[in-house]
């Protein structure tokens, strides 16, 4: 059924016992993941994965051996042509997705985390802790992201632990200001206050009590930081501060190539198409991540009316 | 056109004809309101009341041509002056709204634009219905308005940004904007549900004179049964989106024919007798869910086996306009609807060694605003202390300052014969433990991301170092001690009910054995009949396990209910305190705040 799928759902929740004690972010994944336009995105998204893992293993050729000739036009050996070096292009498109995508899981799950506590503790402890966690995200979001880990990566020189901590280091201002504006409200929450009275450590109320009601939040955070991240390090590839040459990489192939743009245009076209694809891909799986958790945080006026729920009805 | 401002002649008095209306949830065949028809004559008001969920915001808003986000009018029709107003375009609908029906919604606050001065506002009608100036000055006309509905100083409250006035001044505002165009029906969602007794009072009064004065016929939708016994004339009761039953109000209030509206009034504490209360099993059916033949047949005590095959059409009731939709009504009605709910006997006090806790001269402060004034109280053990006030008195506050959630104060606070430091943090485990702090709504109290059984093991883990096995006996004991069971152990705060909610929040309390129970408003989020399931629980864990509660509440009616003393606070000061304080008011402002109270009596007496 089609129509109204979301008011049916919730609606037609068991009164007894929820099937299972699966935690709320899983079942906003899977909600996520079966609508339309997750399934899309998801789809997209999976088939650029699935390119960089088992790309290494079909390449053709070795991605660092010239096998033709400078920017040669695609031919049988070489379906999408030679490089600047004459190496194969599929091949190096092959072979140079996976480190990209590892880079920017771990630059992202480094920025989320760091931005997440920053953002909570900014907003649990508020006063001078918040003023001062604040003040100081606003001096780093002065500076562009990708200024940012170009600075860095520039005075320490081009390491893969480096880049991973300039990426992550410049989304967590990003990150801290989203979720301490919807921390704020959750830490205002009486269940929180009711906690405190059970004489619980703060690292556990934050931890326990604010995260879960988070968590929709955090995953939207984790799919759009996710997108930047693959962007910044492409940018700083291109830039040639990011994964030093011969190495295969889709940003520096960008770069690389760019010169014989009007020879072998597929030697751009497809790192950077898969670069967008991907994107795409991600951002459109984060949007229905984010739609599906609305139905979880803010239940429409139909389930507020469905199951009676009245709030503050007495000042 | 159709010229929406000229009543149609209907030779009677016949204001709003609704016959038969139906609301859909949109996209499905699921129905919120069905089968729904009354009459409302030109001054006469009607009362609509039923709990959360019944519908009667629906039709009320239904009355304007107009359905919430989701739901559609699919059936059914409302005659305003003889004309129709479903199905109408929203350009006539604009024209009737505001012109032929008004409406005021529950809430001023989320109604009045809060970055437009009040005046504005008011001229804003002005500008959209110039027929409705009546050849005077707007200024004048607003002048007039606000004089109308009694709100004091009105050129500094046209001055006003709507943050500025009280919330009794806000809906006086929205009331004046209501009658501006001096509409043949207003509606009235909730109006005065978050107002103060007295303010309550005041502008009911407002709303009775205007209806009077200018022949306006009326749509008061309430949950409160007290309220709609003092202003309406004829009562409608709504159940899972029917009208149950219909009639003049105080054949209904006096003779309910209806099981439902019956145990609506037996769960209605009065503010002048103290009876035990009684609560109605279950809870109503939801939009989707409702079950063949009578929809109140699973909870009804008078339901036989053909209530499970139809739904009864209205059976009239002594030959007046009273009906009901039950077959047994003729016999409901013959029911005293309250007489014989047993009176609640209260200990009197004995004085026992001590005081469970001693509040000696409290001062307490919010930032630099002051909100206690040296408040002293004591509280007895296995007694129910009250705390009365009107919003702004410091209730909370108090009941904060006990607790430890509020450290900014002076004074003694002992609690046991010992005297507990101001901030939480600083007090030892077993003060903790026995000092238990339920929330005002139990929709924000429980963490919706944990189940029943974690909520209330936590304490457990918290302040306890038991093996797991222990715990959660425990948890089972205490869900039991709140009238639940085991079997809710798995369930998120979601799947529950606002009353079950509540207990799950009580017996998260109760799960660490306390002393002192400090409730804070913990029925006002509530139904009815849910409230009086609450309040006998409170009573039984007061005399069977010898708690001590201290009740925050701003209704007087619960206090007689349920309180052995009372303390009614004002602006921060104890006006009053002591056993008696309900039968006997020693002071102005308590006598004035009982008076106020709306009460089922006055309409139901003969």
């Amino acid at each position: 059924m089609s129509t109204g799928p979301e008011i049916g759902a919730i609606t037609a929740l068991p009164r007894v016992g929820r099937m299972s004690s699966r935690p709320e972010w899983l079942v906003i994944l899977g909600r996520a993941a079966r609508s339309r336009r997750g399934t899309i995105g998801l789809t997209i998204a999976g088939f650029v994965v699935l390119v960089a893992i088992v790309g290494p293993f079909v390449a053709p050729h070795s991605p660092t051996a010239p096998v033709t000739e400078t920017f040669a036009t695609p031919s049988g050996s070489a379906p999408l042509g030679g490089d600047v070096l004459g190496r194969d292009v599929l091949s190096r498109v092959l072979a140079g997705g996976w480190e990209l995508l590892a880079i920017a899981a771990a630059a992202t799950a480094l920025g989320v985390s760091a931005g997440v506590a920053l953002g909570i503790a900014a907003a649990y402890y508020g006063r001078f802790t918040d003023a001062l966690i604040m003040r100081l995200v606003d001096v780093f979001l002065a500076f562009p992201q990708l200024v940012f880990a170009l600075l860095l990566v520039s005075v320490l020189g081009p390491k893969i632990w480096l880049i991973i901590i300039a990426v992550g280091i410049s989304h967590a201002p990003q990150v801290a200001r989203v979720i301490r504006s919807v921390a704020l409200d959750v830490c205002e929450r009486d269940f929180v206050k009711a906690v405190e009275l059970m004489d619980t450590p703060a690292r556990r109320v934050m931890s326990g009590e604010i995260l879960p009601n988070l968590m929709s939040v955090v995953m939207v955070e984790v799919g759009l930081r996710f997108t930047y991240s693959i962007l910044i390090i492409a940018g700083l590839s291109f830039l040639g501060f990011g994964i030093q040459p011969p190495a295969a990489n889709w940003g520096l192939m960008i770069n690389e190539n760019r010169i014989g743009l009007v020879v072998n245009p597929w030697a751009v076209i497809a790192p950077a198409g898969l670069i967008a694809i991907l994107t795409i891909g991600l951002n459109t799986f984060t949007d229905a991540i984010a739609r599906a958790s609305l139905g979880v945080d803010r239940p429409a006026e139909e389930v507020v009316m469905a199951t009676g729920i009245i709030l503050d009805r007495s000042a | 056109m159709t010229d929406v401002l000229t009543p149609t002649d209907h030779g009677s008095h016949l204001l709003l004809a609704v016959d038969r209306l139906k609301v859909v949830m949109a996209g499905s065949a699921t129905d919120v309101v069905d089968d729904v028809s009354f009459t409302v004559e030109a001054g006469e008001v009607l009362g609509l009341v039923g709990e959360s969920g019944s519908g009667k915001t629906t039709v009320a808003l239904a009355l304007m041509g107009y359905a919430r986000r989701g739901l559609n009018i699919a059936g059914g029709s409302v005659l305003l002056t003889g004309q129709e107003v479903i199905g109408r375009s929203a350009a006539e609908l604009r024209r009737l709204r505001g012109a032929s029906v008004a409406y005021v919604a529950q809430d001023p606050t989320s109604a009045l634009n809060p970055a437009l001065k009040v005046g504005t506002q008011l001229r804003e009608i002005f500008a959209a219905h110039p027929g409705a100036q009546n050849g005077a000055s707007v200024n004048d006309r607003i002048t007039e308005l606000l004089s109308e509905v009694r709100l004091d100083s009105v050129s500094r409250a046209l001055e006003s940004y709507p943050h500025q006035l009280s919330g009794g001044q806000q809906q006086r505002v929205m009331l004046a904007m209501a009658f501006a165009c001096r509409p043949k029906l207003i509606v009235l969602d909730e109006p005065t549900t978050g107002l103060d007794v007295t303010t309550q009072r005041h502008v009911l009064d407002s709303i009775r004179g205007l209806c009077r004065i200018y022949r306006v016929g009326a749509v008061y939708v309430s949950h409160d049964l007290a309220v709609v016994a003092d202003i309406a004339n004829t009562i409608g009761v709504m159940y899972a989106g029917r009208l149950v039953e219909l009639g003049p109000a105080a054949r209904v209030f006096r003779a309910p024919g209806h099981p439902y509206t019956r145990g609506l009034l037996r769960a209605i504490p009065s503010p002048t007798r103290a009876h035990v209360l009684e609560g109605m099993e279950g809870q109503p059916p939801r939009p989707g869910a409702r079950p063949g033949g009578c929809c109140f047949g699973t909870r009804c005590e008078f339901a036989v086996a053909a209530c499970e095959t139809e739904f009864p059409a209205a059976s009239d009731l002594d030959g007046t306009a009273h009906w009901a939709r039950c077959i047994r009504a003729a016999e409901v009605c013959r029911l005293p609807a309250l007489g014989e709910l047993p009176l609640r006997e209260h200990l009197p006090l004995v004085q026992a060694d001590r005081p469970l806790l001693r509040i000696d001269a409290l001062s307490a402060v919010y930032g630099d605003k002051p909100v206690l004034y040296d408040v002293s109280v004591d509280v007895h053990p296995q007694r129910c202390l009250a705390v009365v006030g009107e919003s702004g008195a410091g209730k909370t506050t108090l009941a904060r300052c006990i607790v430890g959630l509020h450290s900014s104060w002076s004074g003694a606070i002992e609690f046991d014969g010992n005297a507990v430091a101001h901030d939480r943090r600083r007090r030892p485990r077993d003060v903790i433990r026995s000092l238990q702090y339920v929330f005002q709504n139990p929709y924000t109290s429980l963490n919706p991301r944990k189940t029943v059984g974690r909520l209330v093991e936590q304490p457990l883990r918290e302040l306890f170092d038991l093996p797991r096995a222990e715990r959660d006996r425990r948890v089972v004991a205490a869900l039991e001690d709140a009238a639940l069971s085991g079997e809710y152990v798995n369930r998120y705060p979601d799947q529950l009910s606002g009353g079950e909610r509540q207990r799950v929040a009580i017996a998260r309390t109760l799960v660490v054995e306390p002393k002192l129970l400090v409730c804070d408003e913990v029925t006002s989020a509530l139904d009815v009949s849910v409230q009086a399931a609450i309040v006998e629980l409170l009573h039984r864990l007061k005399s069977e396990r010898g708690l001590t509660l201290v009740l925050i509440t701003h209704n007087l009616a619960l206090v007689r209910s349920l309180a052995d003393d009372v303390v009614i606070l004002r602006d921060g000061r104890v006006v009053e305190q002591g056993q008696a304080v309900l039968d006997n008011p020693q002071t102005d402002y308590s006598a004035q705040l009982l008076a106020d109270v709306p009460s089922l009596e006055l309409a139901s007496a003969p």
